[in-house]
C-alpha cells in the first residue's frame, strides 16, 4: 500500500455504495462485468448446493452443506456456502460457486463501507435491497447458466426479530416467513422442514431441525453432501441474534449431527410426524 | 509593499504564509488525544457533536482522526476508507496497512500544501494501527504539510495540544488499563495552565461532550474499532470531582471564534464548522 497523491475520483463526492464507486472507477473488479460467449458455461464451474434458513424467536439460523458438484463429479467436499454479511446478517450462496463467492465479498464490502461513509448500519430491509441490485447485474451470466441465487437472513433490530429473503435469477426479493431453503436439494429441504418447524422452536432446537433437513435433502439429491462421518466434515452453521451473529464451532455442529445420524440409525427417514394436529 | 502585479514573494514567505494560514485554522479547534494502552489505541476528543465525528473506522485494524476543517477532514476520511475498502476487496484484507494509508494522506496534504493552485488544508490527522501486541501498535501523526511523525505512546493535535500533551509527558504511562487510560486523557484535555502550575482550574469535560473510540485488540470480530457509549463512558470515568465549572467556556477557544460554531457544550453546530 504505498500510494502517491490519492486519486481525485476517491477524493470525488459519490454515494456511500461501494459497488457503485467500483463501477465508476475499477468496473472490471465487478463479478457481474464480464461478456461470456453465448454457451452454456454451467458445466464448467463448480455449483454450490443447498441452502437452508429457519427462524426461532430472538433469532435466525442459517446453514449450508458443504458440497460442490461439477456435472457428476464432486468438486469440493468442504466449500463454505454461508458466511456472514455483517453483524447482524449472514448469506448463503447457490449456484456458481465461484461468481457467488465473489459476489458475496462485494456485498460484504458494500455493507461494511456504507457504515463507515454514512456512521450508522443500513436497514435489513436496505440490505436486502443491495443484494438484489447485485444479483439482477448478474442476469446476463444467470442466461448463460451461471445463476446465483443467494438466500438472505439476518436479525432485525426494528421488529426484534430473525427475517429470511429468497432471490431469484432477475433480482427478484421476496421475504420468507418461518423458515426456507434454495439449491438443487431445497425441495426435500423445505419438505422436511414443513413437519419439523414449530414456532417456538430455541436456538437449539432450530440448529436441530436445520442440520436434519440438510440430511433429508443430502438423502435425495445426489449433489447435496450428507455429514460427511469419515472426514468428520459438517454443515456450516451461522447463528444470529440481538447480540450479534456467530459461526458455531465445528465441534457443536458435530454433535448435533452424531445425534441425527444416530437417529436415523434406527429410523432412516427421520422423526415421526403427528399425522392429525399440531405437535 | 508592493501593489498589484509584479510584487515579488519569496518561496521562504510563500511557505511560511500558507503554514501561517493553515496553522491558525487548526488551532482555533478542540484538541484530539491519541494514546497506546494495553489492549490498543484509545481516541478522545471534546466534540459537542454527536453527529459530527472527529474519530472514525477506516478499516479492521485501522482508526482515524482529525481536527481543523471539518469539510476537509471528512472529504479524507472518506477517501480512505475507498482506499481501504478498494484494497481490501480487490487484494485481501490483509494487504490494507496504516502505513499504506498515512503515506497516501501524507503525499496528498504534501501537493495540495505546496501546489499553488489550491488553499492549503486546515487539518491535522491521526492514523492508528493496531497489531497483536503492544508493541506492534501504530500512531502516525499527519500535519497539514504532509509530514509524517511516528508517535509512540500519546500524541496530541488541534488547538491545545502543547498543554495537553505537557499534562499527559507528566502522567503518561506504557500499559495502562482503559480505565486508567480514558481517566487520563479526559483529564488531559480539561486541563488548563492554572496558576503556580495548579489543577485548579482544570474542568470537567462532560461525558456527553466526550467523543471516545478505542481500536481494541480483545474483540473478537475482526473490525477491532468501537465506540464507547455515554454510559460506558460514565462507567469508565468514574467520580470525577467537581461538575460546577463546566459551564465555564473553554479557554482555549478564542472568543472570536467562528459564531455559533457549537463552543458551548450541547449546541449543535451549524454546517461543517471548523470543530
Amino acid at each position: 500500500m504505498t500510494e502517491s497523491r490519492i486519486p481525485a475520483s476517491f477524493m470525488a463526492p459519490g454515494s456511500s455504495s461501494f459497488a457503485d464507486f467500483l463501477a465508476t472507477n475499477a468496473p472490471d473488479l465487478l463479478p457481474a462485468r464480464r461478456t461470456l460467449p453465448a454457451t452454456n458455461a454451467s458445466d464448467i464451474a463448480p455449483h454450490g448446493t443447498t441452502i437452508v434458513a429457519v427462524t426461532f424467536p430472538g433469532g435466525v439460523v442459517m446453514a449450508g452443506d458443504r458440497r460442490a458438484t461439477m456435472g457428476n463429479v464432486i468438486a469440493q467436499r468442504d466449500i463454505q456456502k454461508v458466511f456472514p454479511a455483517d453483524e447482524f446478517s449472514c448469506v448463503g450462496i447457490a449456484g456458481t460457486a465461484g461468481l457467488a463467492v465473489e459476489m458475496v465479498r462485494l456485498f460484504q464490502t458494500e455493507l461494511e463501507h456504507y457504515e463507515k461513509i454514512e456512521g450508522t448500519t443500513l436497514s435489513m430491509d436496505g440490505k436486502a435491497n443491495r443484494l438484489a441490485a447485485l444479483i439482477r447485474q448478474n442476469l446476463g451470466m444467470a442466461m448463460q447458466g451461471l445463476a446465483v441465487v443467494p438466500l438472505f437472513a439476518g436479525f432485525d433490530h426494528e421488529s426484534s426479530a430473525g427475517r429470511i429473503f429468497s432471490y431469484d435469477v432477475t433480482g427478484g426479493r421476496y421475504e420468507e416467513t418461518s423458515f426456507h431453503s434454495v439449491g438443487s436439494g431445497s425441495m426435500f429441504a423445505r419438505g422436511a422442514l414443513k413437519k419439523l418447524y414449530r414456532e417456538d422452536l430455541d436456538e437449539a432446537g432450530a440448529v436441530t431441525a436445520i442440520v436434519q433437513a440438510l440430511y433429508d435433502a443430502a438423502d435425495d439429491d445426489s449433489a447435496t453432501g450428507g455429514p460427511d462421518l469419515t472426514r468428520r466434515i459438517f454443515p456450516v452453521v451461522h447463528v444470529i441474534t440481538a447480540d450479534g451473529g456467530r459461526r458455531l464451532p465445528d465441534a457443536d455442529v458435530a454433535e448435533v449431527a452424531d445425534r441425527v445420524v444416530g437417529g436415523r440409525m434406527r429410523r432412516p427417514d427421520g422423526p415421526v410426524a403427528a399425522l392429525e394436529g399440531g405437535n | 509593499m508592493s501593489m498589484g502585479f509584479g510584487g515579488y514573494v519569496s518561496p521562504e514567505q510563500l511557505m511560511k504564509d500558507r503554514a501561517d494560514f493553515a496553522r491558525k485554522g487548526i488551532s482555533r479547534g478542540r484538541s484530539v488525544v491519541g494514546l497506546q494502552y494495553a489492549d490498543g489505541i484509545l481516541f478522545v476528543s471534546e466534540n459537542p457533536s454527536a453527529a459530527l465525528h472527529k474519530v472514525s473506522e477506516i478499516y479492521d485494524r485501522i482508526a482515524f482522526a482529525a481536527v481543523g476543517r471539518y469539510n476537509e477532514f471528512e472529504n479524507l476520511r472518506i477517501a480512505g476508507v475507498r482506499l481501504a475498502d478498494m484494497r481490501g476487496y480487490s487484494y485481501d484484507r490483509r494487504d490494507v496497512t496504516g502505513r499504506g494509508l498515512a503515506n497516501a494522506y501524507a503525499q496528498t496534504l504534501g501537493t495540495i500544501f505546496s501546489s499553488g493552485g489550491e488553499k492549503p488544508y486546515e487539518v491535522e490527522l491521526f492514523v492508528g494501527e493496531i497489531g497483536d501486541t503492544p508493541e506492534s501498535d501504530q500512531l502516525y501523526r499527519l500535519t497539514y504539510d504532509g509530514q509524517v511523525a511516528d508517535e509512540h505512546g500519546y500524541a496530541v493535535m488541534g488547538g491545545a495540544a502543547e498543554v495537553v500533551s505537557g499534562y499527559l509527558k507528566e502522567r503518561y504511562r506504557e500499559g495502562a488499563s482503559l480505565e486508567q487510560a480514558v481517566q487520563l486523557a479526559a483529564a488531559a484535555l480539561g486541563h488548563s495552565p492554572g496558576g503556580n502550575g495548579g489543577d485548579s482550574s482544570d474542568r470537567v469535560i462532560p461525558v456527553e461532550d466526550l467523543e471516545v473510540a478505542v481500536l481494541d485488540r480483545t474483540r473478537t470480530q475482526p473490525r477491532k474499532f468501537s465506540r464507547l457509549s455515554p454510559s460506558r463512558l460514565t462507567a469508565l470515568l468514574g467520580e470525577r470531582g467537581s461538575s460546577a465549572v463546566v459551564d465555564q467556556p473553554s479557554p482555549e477557544i478564542s472568543p472570536g471564534e467562528v459564531p455559533g460554531s457549537g463552543t458551548t457544550p450541547g449546541g449543535e453546530p451549524p454546517i461543517a464548522p471548523p470543530l
